[in-house]
């Protein structure tokens, strides 16, 4: 049984660099530093957050990931994590090549649209899914551009990344997504987690 | 009253060559620390004020019987906890508050200076300033902070000495002033120069004062450090201690009277060649050129951990270039924070009783130094 950011910590080599990006309130960088050593930098757009960043001693700066991400340098970080926010941007297509160009691999973890009781809620009541992981309206919702497990896995081949590993996240297990499973792990998993290359 | 029983000066014998060619020594910088050095003399904080600063940061400035500066921020249990660190700041060479500035005299004519002083820039005020850790005998300060031109020398600071500080705190600052800032300084420089008892700078021989030029001055520059939206919510349109406009040139209005005081008070605390030097060095301070139009080569030596903070409301200095500084830095991977606090209270913020930043502050500081 393991949470998204122990699945991430285990997914990340001792003693890299990472950029977290939506970084939040730092629990996964300091995570991150307390079990792998890692040189860990945060990018977050809330204010309050990177305050509650700085008073853990963590490296954030105020920012927004579709903008800032400029700054960095090519291949400047090992890791570069983006959770859950990725159907938040603009434009995810850009955000992910800024990803893959900033770090040498990419963390990305999704909310499973695909879940079943996201699609029983549109089945059944006619309106947009409401959820645990999803519990905003429609119309106030920060997600623009949800998908599923087997949207991304085909966006892959559209923007042409590598998905090195992939997994699925239900009820805290996690199993690894493959051709054979996808239809299943698209129906049942709440959250996939993939590393990915260029 | 000599208000020199007040102000500890140390007499810089090396000599420094200023980037106008000049080379001066045996100049005294006038100082001031708060707390006290611990037996590793890794607690020191170099803290650097802004242009109408001196070297009393906090508690009662014995010369002007008014709070410090920076008394928001800096003493037992503040954000710059003296309890736990010492904090040592200095005048700045040009100013008026001790240090070597254009009312010295110059011991070989026995005159004081005026505008023969040599003009300075935030080059010379650095390299002045880091013969106070020869003094102290500190081989690396745990921090180097400042805001508006106390921030551009901590830029300077970090670029010229890369191993003499663990921790790097701009505030409020840019690398390079700006066309807009440098109109601002002139302004005020040519107020000072347009009153008639200026006297090409030779006022103090002639024992007369360019106090009107000077709170011209002043009350300029003042509107640069508030925010529209601050003096709209403080002032609006409220008439001075009147029912109804007067139809005359008086002040009428509050922000009229705010103004004419806060320009009266300042001439009593504030020398006017001073005010043109040292406005003369912000306007010169160009780090971007200096490493040839690429900031980032000014913090490749270091590795020094830098926190940059800015305020929404800042006009005079804004976020953006704030956050160039923060851009240089990580272009070359330096350990570095950034935040934009909240505040309506513009330019001002830093020195104001501004929580979140405060507190923002304190924590950075303190958990860099358990961490160190």
């Amino acid at each position: 049984m393991k949470t998204e950011y122990e699945i991430i910590v285990d997914l990340i080599e001792e003693k890299t660099r990472v950029l977290d990006v939506g970084c939040d309130d730092g629990t996964l960088m300091a995570s991150l530093k307390k079990n792998k050593n890692v040189d860990a930098r945060g990018m977050e757009i809330s204010k309050d957050k990177v305050q509650t960043c700085v008073s853990k001693g963590l490296t954030v700066i105020e920012g927004n990931a579709e903008f800032d991400l400029k700054q960095f340098p090519n291949n400047s970080f090992d890791y570069v994590i983006l959770g859950q926010t990725l159907q938040a941007f603009v434009n995810p297509e850009i955000v992910i090549k800024e990803l893959l160009r900033v770090g040498k691999k990419a963390i990305i973890t999704i909310p499973n649209f695909g879940h079943w009781k996201v699609r029983l809620n549109l089945l059944i009541k006619g309106t947009m899914p409401i959820t645990e992981s999803l519990p905003n309206d429609w119309y106030n919702t920060p997600n623009i551009h949800m998908c599923t497990i087997k949207d991304f896995v085909k966006f892959s081949k559209i923007i042409n990344f590598k998905i090195f590993k992939s997994l699925a996240l239900t009820n805290k297990n996690t199993s690894n997504i493959n051709n054979s499973n996808l239809f299943y792990k698209n129906l049942f998993a709440e959250l996939g987690i993939f590393l990915i290359e260029k | 009253m000599n208000i020199k029983e007040y102000i500890k000066t140390l007499i810089i014998k090396k000599s420094l060559k200023l980037d106008c060619g000049k080379t001066i020594n045996n100049f005294p910088i006038a100082y001031e620390t708060y707390g006290s050095l611990n037996e590793n003399k890794d607690n020191a904080i170099l803290v650097f004020h802004a242009l109408t600063g001196d070297q009393f940061v906090t508690g009662i400035n014995p010369v002007t019987k008014k709070e410090g500066w920076w008394s928001y921020a800096v003493g037992p249990n503040k954000s710059i906890d003296t309890n736990k660190y010492f904090v040592i700041c200095a005048n700045v060479i040009g100013g008026c508050m001790g240090s070597y500035g254009p009312s010295h005299k110059d011991p070989n004519t026995n005159k004081t200076y005026g505008t023969d002083f040599p003009v300075i820039t935030i080059n010379d005020m650095v390299n002045a300033q880091v013969n106070l850790l020869d003094h102290f005998e500190i081989k690396k300060l745990f921090s180097v902070i400042g805001g508006s031109m106390g921030g551009m020398q901590v830029l300077q600071f970090i670029s010229n000495y890369p191993d003499k500080a663990s921790t790097v705190v701009p505030i409020a600052c840019t690398s390079s002033h700006s066309a807009q800032n440098i109109a601002f300084n002139e302004l005020g420089r040519q107020a000072i120069a347009s009153d008639h008892n200026w006297s090409d700078g030779k006022y103090l021989s002639n024992n007369t004062l360019p106090d009107k030029g000077l709170s011209v001055a002043r009350m300029a520059a003042h509107i640069t450090y508030l925010s529209k939206k601050g003096l709209q919510e403080k002032f609006g349109r409220k008439l001075q201690e009147r029912d109804a406009l007067k139809f005359g040139f008086d002040a009428d209005f509050q922000i009229e009277s705010y103004l004419r005081y806060q320009g009266s008070v300042f001439v009593d605390r504030f020398d006017a060649n001073s005010y043109l030097y040292i406005t003369r060095a912000m306007d010169y301070f160009d780090l971007v050129k200096q490493f040839d139009g690429n900031l980032s080569n000014a913090f490749k030596k270091t590795k020094a951990k830098f926190f940059v903070i800015s305020f929404t409301s800042d006009w005079l200095y804004p976020t953006q270039e704030n956050k160039d500084i923060v851009i240089a830095l990580n272009a070359i991977g330096a350990d570095v924070g950034f935040v934009e606090i909240k505040s309506d209270k513009g330019h001002d913020s830093f020195l104001l009783d501004v929580p979140d930043f405060l507190k923002t502050l304190k924590n950075f500081l303190d958990k860099s130094y358990s961490e160190r």
